[in-house]
C-alpha cells in the first residue's frame, strides 16, 4: 500500500547544522518506510516556526516526502513561543538573507543524508518565506521550488523594513531548477504586476516555471487559521504543488 | 501580505508579561499580520526588553482604528502629564 494511501508518518523536533556551522532547531516531518522519497525544505513565513507551518510539513510527509522545516529564529529565541520568537527576531532586524540560503543549505544536506531520501530536494516557502524559497533557488542548486504568494521579489519592501531585502529579480538567470509560483488576483505584496514582471523575467532567461494566480484571493490563501484562507485557491494550489513535486521529486537522482 | 515595516521605539516604562512585571526598553510597532486577532492585518506592538530574553514581551494586536483611538487617548495622557508637572 502506498505511502499516499496511508499517510503513515512520523514527525519530530531535530537539530541540524544551519549557517555557519550553527545548530538549529528543525521539524522533520518523514514518511513511513524505506523509501526512497523526494524531499522538500519548508521556509516558514514571517510570523515563524508556528504550529500552523508544522501542519503543513506533515502534509507532505503524508503524500511521501521528506519535510524539514528549520527554525529560521532559533538563533534569536531558541525554545521561545514561536510568537515571541518572531517578535524577537522583528525586533533584532529580521533574518539575512545570507544566513537563511546557510540554513536552507543545511536543511537540505540533512535530508539527503536521511537513509531514505532518494537525493532529490526542493524548496517550498510562504510568504516571506516564499520570496526565501526564490532566494534559496538562486541561490543553491535544487531539484524544485515552489513559491507561495512571494513579496519582495520584484518590488523592494516598503521603507522601515528590516535587514537588506533587497529585490530578488536581476537574480533570476541563477535559477537552478523548475519554478512553481502560486498568487492571489487580490494580493498586494506581490501584486499581480509584479508576477507578470517576473514572468517576463523568467520567460525572457529561459527558465521552467508554471505561475497559477488565483481570482478571489489575496495573500495568505493556504493559511487555514486565517480569515485569509481560500479554500479552492488552496486545494487547487496543493493539488498543483503535488503534481509538480511528482514530476520533479518522484524516482531515483 | 508581509508588510515588512516595523516602527523601532525606545521606552522607558513596565509591563507585565507571562512572568510578572518586568522594566520595558523598547517597542516594535507594525502592521501586519496577526497571531490572534481576527482580521488578515492588525496594527502590532511588542513591547519588549530583549536583554531579558524573548518571553519578556507584551503583545497586543488592534484594528486600525482601535490604534489611531489608543494613540490618541495616549498623546491625551502624555499631554495632561506634561500640563501637570509644568
Amino acid at each position: 500500500m502506498s505511502k499516499e494511501r496511508t499517510h503513515d508518518m512520523r514527525a519530530r523536533t531535530v537539530t541540524i547544522k544551519g549557517h555557519g556551522g550553527d545548530e538549529i532547531e528543525a521539524y522533520l516531518a518523514e514518511p513511513e518506510g524505506d523509501g526512497p522519497f523526494g524531499g522538500t525544505v519548508v521556509i516558514h513565513h514571517m510570523p515563524g516556526y508556528d504550529r500552523s507551518t508544522k501542519e503543513i510539513a506533515r502534509r507532505f510527509a503524508s503524500a511521501g516526502y521528506i519535510a524539514l522545516m528549520p527554525n529560521l529564529y532559533h538563533r534569536e529565541a531558541p525554545g521561545a513561543d514561536p510568537d515571541d520568537a518572531a517578535a524577537a527576531a522583528r525586533a533584532a532586524g529580521g533574518v539575512p538573507d545570507e544566513r537563511l540560503v546557510g540554513d536552507v543549505a543545511g536543511a537540505m544536506a540533512y535530508i539527503k543524508a536521511l537513509a531514505k531520501s532518494n537525493g532529490k530536494v526542493a524548496t517550498i516557502g510562504y510568504c516571506s518565506g516564499g520570496r526565501q524559497s526564490f532566494l534559496s533557488a538562486t541561490s543553491l542548486q535544487l531539484d524544485a521550488a515552489v513559491a507561495c504568494y512571494p513579496g519582495g521579489v520584484v518590488n523592494p519592501p516598503p521603507p522601515g523594513a528590516p535587514v537588506n531585502f533587497k529585490p530578488l529579480l536581476e537574480r533570476t538567470k541563477d535559477l537552478s531548477c523548475p519554478l512553481l509560483g502560486l498568487f492571489g488576483d487580490e494580493d498586494k505584496f506581490p501584486t499581480p504586476e509584479e508576477v507578470a514582471i517576473l514572468a517576463k523575467e523568467l520567460s525572457s532567461a529561459g527558465k521552467d516555471y508554471e505561475f497559477h494566480s488565483y481570482p478571489g484571493a489575496g495573500h495568505a490563501f493556504f493559511d487555514v487559521d486565517r480569515p485569509s484562507y481560500r479554500v479552492e485557491a488552496a486545494l487547487d494550489g496543493w493539488a498543483k504543488i503535488f503534481d509538480f513535486f511528482g514530476r520533479h521529486l518522484d524516482g531515483s537522482k | 501580505m508581509c508588510t515588512y515595516h516595523t516602527e523601532h521605539v525606545k521606552l522607558a516604562g513596565s509591563g507585565k508579561g507571562p512572568e510578572g512585571w518586568f522594566s520595558l526598553a523598547e517597542a516594535s510597532v507594525y502592521y501586519d499580520h496577526p497571531v490572534h486577532a481576527p482580521s488578515e492585518h492588525s496594527v502590532n506592538v511588542d513591547f519588549l526588553n530583549r536583554s531579558l530574553g524573548p518571553r519578556a514581551r507584551v503583545a497586543v494586536e488592534l484594528d486600525p482604528a482601535s490604534a489611531r483611538d489608543l494613540a490618541h487617548a495616549l498623546l491625551a495622557a502624555a499631554e495632561q502629564a506634561a500640563a501637570l508637572s509644568r
